[in-house]
């Protein structure tokens, strides 16, 4: 028997706003509330909202925080001098795979949020409650499930928060790129998922649907998870569980970036295995010539061998095909290649990620 | 609530079909397949001169979601296809039943007998 689908603070918001719904990762969530593509768009060029209150925030303090996390993430959080500064991190396993992808935000010296995917919420904590024990950390880790969040993207994302919630504006208004700050009740970060900017708000559950309401009255358009996925997908970010899993290396499927080797001293699970296999494959985005829609594991045949999607869409931006690809080493930006799309071969281009960025394509 | 017109007929595979004056049939997908995939984005259709079996897989509709096969309503051969729905796949989410996609003669008039009605469909859909 599968358990009950669980349902967000806002549930009766999506329910109101006409949202066809779908399980996703155990969650009864929007996938649209009408079309998609609207969605999309209004993100690119105006103001869109989603519900992420699905995925789990998590506070940790103690005076341990700094050394835990330094050995807990791959990404060094030494980097986040000052407070409020975000960073995007991969929490792998002693062989080297990703076990989640996550947003790390320092709050003070010893005192950090923590936001994880919905999907692997669970585990996470599991594995991250026995990395405490293992290590031994004086440190203190706490599930926030009594908050909601809410993710305001766009263009217009900004002005039209500060519309709806207008004491807000004095202390977000100076926020920098990738931070964030507690500001009442609420807690602001300058994050997001769709390439545009914008804020990640959370708020305590029971003020959910007012804050939801206060939005939707200053124009911000209720997008759901359709709409998430090509807006990710154009802006060249993973998706945990369809870009990257357990089985795989944060270097062979484009996340190279987020590892940090800078302090030799330091060590952090996963780094063993890491440099012991260097990349086999790169990441690069491929953008269909002909016409058709590129999907999720499909074979794309390269002079230097063989590779594969992980992920692929319809691009409403573009209006053309898209996926990212892994692929062999020697394939580059700009080169020509086929992709099995339902047994026909396909030309479609190498581009570099992202294809698109503050609502300008970029390919 | 989906629209589903009486005057067609349909199949479980959620195409609708026309029966024409001339004995032929056109052919399009119904309301209900229309909003369950969303925004349709891409079309490939088959062309004219084409022999198909009942059932057959002989069109593609793709949404920002997902590939789904239209299937062949009974034998036949397609008489005519739809470019102006390829150029313009939006018109399926539009307006599901004035956007036919294809045309087909059947092989045996008597085929389409056992095609649903309305409210063969209407049960069909109603899980």
């Amino acid at each position: 028997m599968n358990a009950p689908a669980r349902r967000t603070p806002l549930y009766s918001c999506h329910l109101a706003a006409q949202a066809r719904l779908v399980d996703f990762a155990g969650w009864e969530m929007p996938v649209n509330y009408g079309s998609q593509i609207e969605e999309h768009h209004a993100v690119r060029r105006h103001a869109g909202m989603f519900d992420v209150s699905h995925m789990l925030a998590l506070d940790l303090t103690g005076p341990d925080a700094t050394a835990w996390l330094r050995r807990l993430l791959a990404n060094d959080v030494a980097k986040l001098r000052t407070a409020g500064k975000a960073l995007y991190a991969c929490m792998l396993n002693p062989t080297g795979g990703v076990i989640d992808d996550l947003i790390v935000y320092r709050l003070s010296d010893n005192q950090y949020r923590i936001v994880v995917n919905a999907g692997t919420a669970d585990k996470d904590v599991q594995w991250m409650r026995r990395q405490i024990g293992e290590m031994p950390a004086n440190v203190t880790l706490t599930p926030r499930r009594d908050l909601a969040m809410i993710a305001v993207q766009g263009p217009h994302a900004r002005e039209a928060s500060w519309k709806a919630f207008p004491e807000l504006r004095a202390g977000s208004e100076s926020l920098p790129p990738f931070s964030g700050a507690q500001l009442g009740d609420y807690f602001v970060g300058r994050t997001g998922y769709t390439g545009e900017d914008g804020f990640e708000i959370a708020v305590p559950a029971d003020k959910a649907e007012a804050a939801w309401a206060q939005l939707l009255a200053a124009g911000v358009q209720p997008c759901g998870l359709g709409a998430r996925d090509t807006l990710r997908l154009e802006a060249g970010m993973n998706l945990y569980g369809q870009d990257m899993d357990e089985s795989t290396s944060p270097l062979d499927t484009g996340l190279g970036w987020t590892i940090d080797l800078k302090d030799e001293q330091r060590d952090f699970v996963g780094k063993t295995a890491l440099l012991a296999a260097p990349a086999t494959r790169q990441v690069l985005g491929l953008v269909l010539e002909d016409k058709g829609v590129l999907r999720a594991h499909m074979a794309v045949f390269t002079p230097d061998g063989e590779g594969e999607t992980t992920s692929g869409t319809f691009s409403p931006t573009l209006q053309r095909a898209i996926a990212f690809a892994r692929l062999p080493p020697g394939v580059a930006a700009g080169d020509t290649v086929e992709v099995d799309v339902r047994g026909k071969r396909l030309k479609a281009r190498c581009v570099k990620l992202p294809f698109v960025r503050n609502g300008k394509a970029l390919v | 609530m989906s629209t589903i017109p009486n005057d067609l007929k349909y199949t479980k595979s959620h195409e609708w079909i026309r029966l024409e004056a001339d004995g032929t049939l056109t052919v399009g997908v119904t309301d209900h397949a229309q909003a369950a995939l969303g925004d349709v984005v891409f079309l490939e259709l088959p062309e004219a001169g084409r022999v198909v079996s009942a059932g057959e897989a002989c069109a593609v509709i793709e949404s920002v979601k997902a590939a789904s096969d239209i299937y062949a309503p009974v034998a036949g051969e397609v008489i005519a296809r739809n470019d102006s729905v390829t150029d313009a796949p939006e018109s399926v989410n539009a307006d599901a039943y004035a956007a036919w996609l294809f045309k087909l003669k059947p092989a045996n008039a008597g085929d389409t007998s056992a095609l649903l009605d309305a409210a063969g469909y209407a049960t069909e859909i109603a899980d």
